[in-house]
């Protein structure tokens, strides 16, 4: 009887993390109806004007904030990506084990630094060097918000391909080996395509954190209300629209519950690259 | 002649390859010394001791540091027992089924739901739906919410560990399940457990989106009084002083000092973890 009542708490417990998930759609979900009321989908999705305050018409369309995120996602992972899987291959193919030993907690120690210092960094460091070089009044813009994503990333990507990495079959390795390719070749034909499924699954969790990020991208891409022409051009991304208005918006308000239905959409792009992620990563482990 | 450039390819290869290592690492030298070497200044024992003064362009952030403990001992309170508890189902009761690969999936997509979202969530089940306004308490229930993944994910890592042994050992001596995982494997897995949760509370400390609408606050002329008080926390501290305050030139200097103290305080931590977690590898090979 104390077994069974012990074993269905735990169960319970299981249960919540479903609940939790299925509580925050559904939650987000409710918030939201108010807005679609007085807004159209249409208009909603497919509008770059976001004018919640305007006195005559006010208009809520996300379009340019979701080319916003897209280009910076987009810019932090072609500078993400190849730093990622060359350190990943280092460390899990080159490295002594004192290396190893070394270099692991250290990738783990850039994943610790709070959000609100890399945008911090983004503002005194960053945003000069970038406004020096491209000769503009000041470094925050799309750029910056790409470079700050793109670090942030850099772990995830590091140790889950250096996972996939390792997971590569030994004999393939040194059947490649055997066939006299050197290790280089070795590496660049045989380990990283083998590990492919893996690395991208990596590629996308890594993307994931990027679009959800908030604190850098609102310290470091100066936030202007407009569709972006360029990636000097300063940018505002969903994650932070959201963070500065929620703050100004008077509550039960038809720009509040957009707001929330911005999170909705952010939730929903957020939820297929990782379920998507998740099931590259499935696949693989049952080959 | 081909064993000569192959030579050569290999070798400029792997000084890539190695090149990508020393990037990353130059980028955490970079950050830090930036921060260390503008924000030391900044560092004396009023700037920890005392409350910002004059519009907050003097004094220290002593409300700031303890509201970061506050809220991170309120987040370890609900997320560590839920987190455990989780993974002890999971990895001690649950059966390879359809059920199990729901909660699994479930867990790796709310490590991926980002923080801004957890954010509004808190806003509108515990600040509106529960009515807790605005609060201290709010805001460490939705990070506890947001740290879960980590939580769950490093206990079942520590159970995983344990060997089937031990279980069968105690249950073959007539002990019921549970008596099993409470004698035989929760000892000798809670240290295991303890350095992800400290992982996972570094990153809870460090977050600003999840309580910038559930109860921090800009500025608190005296200490938190309870649960149900707002407080002032230190990332959203250094957000202030980076970019909302009305003289940010003027605040500079102890922006830097707050971010400083900030990252002490998570690389403490995770230091802290990592050491206990080289400690405990040590242990196992012996």
């Amino acid at each position: 009887m104390k077994e069974a009542s012990i074993h269905g708490c735990f169960l319970f417990n299981g249960l919540l993390v479903v609940l939790i998930l299925v509580g925050i759609f559904s939650l987000l979900v409710w918030a939201s109806i108010p807005a679609f009321k007085e807004i159209s989908i249409k208009e909603f999705l497919f509008s770059s004007n976001w004018n919640p305050t305007s006195y005559v018409k006010p208009s809520y369309g996300i379009l340019s904030m979701l080319v916003s995120t897209l280009i910076v996602t987009i810019g932090a992972m072609i500078f993400a990506v190849p730093i990622s899987i060359g350190t990943a291959a280092f460390i899990s193919d080159i490295a002594s084990s004192r290396v190893r030993e070394i270099a692991k907690p250290v990738v783990e120690i850039l994943a610790s630094i709070p959000s609100v210092v890399i945008g911090f960094i983004g503002i005194t460091l960053v945003g000069p060097y970038i406004a020096k070089i491209f000769h503009l009044p000041d470094g925050l813009n799309a750029i910056n918000g790409s470079i700050l994503l793109g670090i942030m990333a850099l772990p995830t990507i590091i140790s889950l391909t250096e996972d996939a990495l390792k997971s590569v079959p030994k004999s393939y390795t040194e059947a490649s080996l055997a066939l006299g390719a050197t290790k280089w070749q070795t590496i660049i034909k045989v380990r990283i395509p083998a590990a492919a499924s893996g690395i991208i699954a990596a590629i996308m969790l890594g993307m994931g954190r990027a679009i959800g990020e908030t604190m850098t991208v609102l310290m470091a891409t100066g936030c202007a209300n407009a569709m972006p022409t360029g990636l000097t051009d300063s940018v505002r991304t969903m994650t932070s629209a959201i963070a500065i208005e929620l703050g100004e918006v008077a509550y039960g308000s038809t720009h509040y519950y957009a707001l929330f239905a911005v999170a909705l959409a952010l939730f929903l792009i957020t939820f297929a690259v990782n379920l998507t992620a998740d099931i590259i990563f499935n696949r693989r482990s049952k080959l | 002649m081909k064993d000569r450039f192959n030579n050569i390819t290999e070798k400029i290869g792997f000084g890539i390859l190695t090149l990508c290592l020393i990037v990353v690492v130059l980028i955490i030298v970079v950050i830090f010394t930036n921060i260390t070497i503008n924000g030391h200044s900044a560092i004396s024992w009023d700037f920890i001791t005392k409350a910002p003064t004059d519009g907050m362009t003097k004094g220290g952030i002593m409300p700031a540091i303890v509201g970061t403990f506050l809220v991170t001992i309120i987040t370890a309170i609900f997320s560590i027992p839920l987190g455990m508890g989780c993974a002890i189902y999971l990895n001690e009761y649950a059966k390879q089924n359809l059920f199990t690969r729901i909660i699994r999936v479930s867990i790796r997509n709310l490590a991926g739901v980002p923080s801004i979202v957890y954010g509004l969530f808190g806003v509108m089940l515990f600040v509106e739906l529960m009515h807790m306004g605005t609060c201290v308490l709010a805001s460490g229930l939705t990070l506890s919410l947001m740290t879960l993944p980590t939580m769950i994910t490093a206990s079942e890592e520590a159970l995983k560990n344990i060997p089937m042994s031990f279980r069968e050992g105690s249950l073959a001596l007539g002990a019921t399940k549970w008596q099993a995982i409470r004698t035989n494997v929760l000892p000798y897995a809670i240290p295991g457990m303890l350095t992800g949760t400290i992982l996972g509370l570094s990153r809870a400390a460090g977050e600003t989106a999840p309580i910038l609408f559930t109860g921090v606050a800009f500025y608190l002329p005296y200490l938190s009084k309870g649960l149900f008080d707002q407080f002032m926390a230190l990332p959203y501290h250094l957000y202030i002083m980076a970019t909302q305050h009305h003289d940010i030139m003027l605040v500079r200097p102890l922006a830097y000092g707050t971010a400083m103290v900030l990252i002490v305080l998570v690389f403490m931590m995770n230091l802290g973890a990592i050491i206990l977690r080289y400690r405990l590898r040590k242990n196992r090979k012996e």
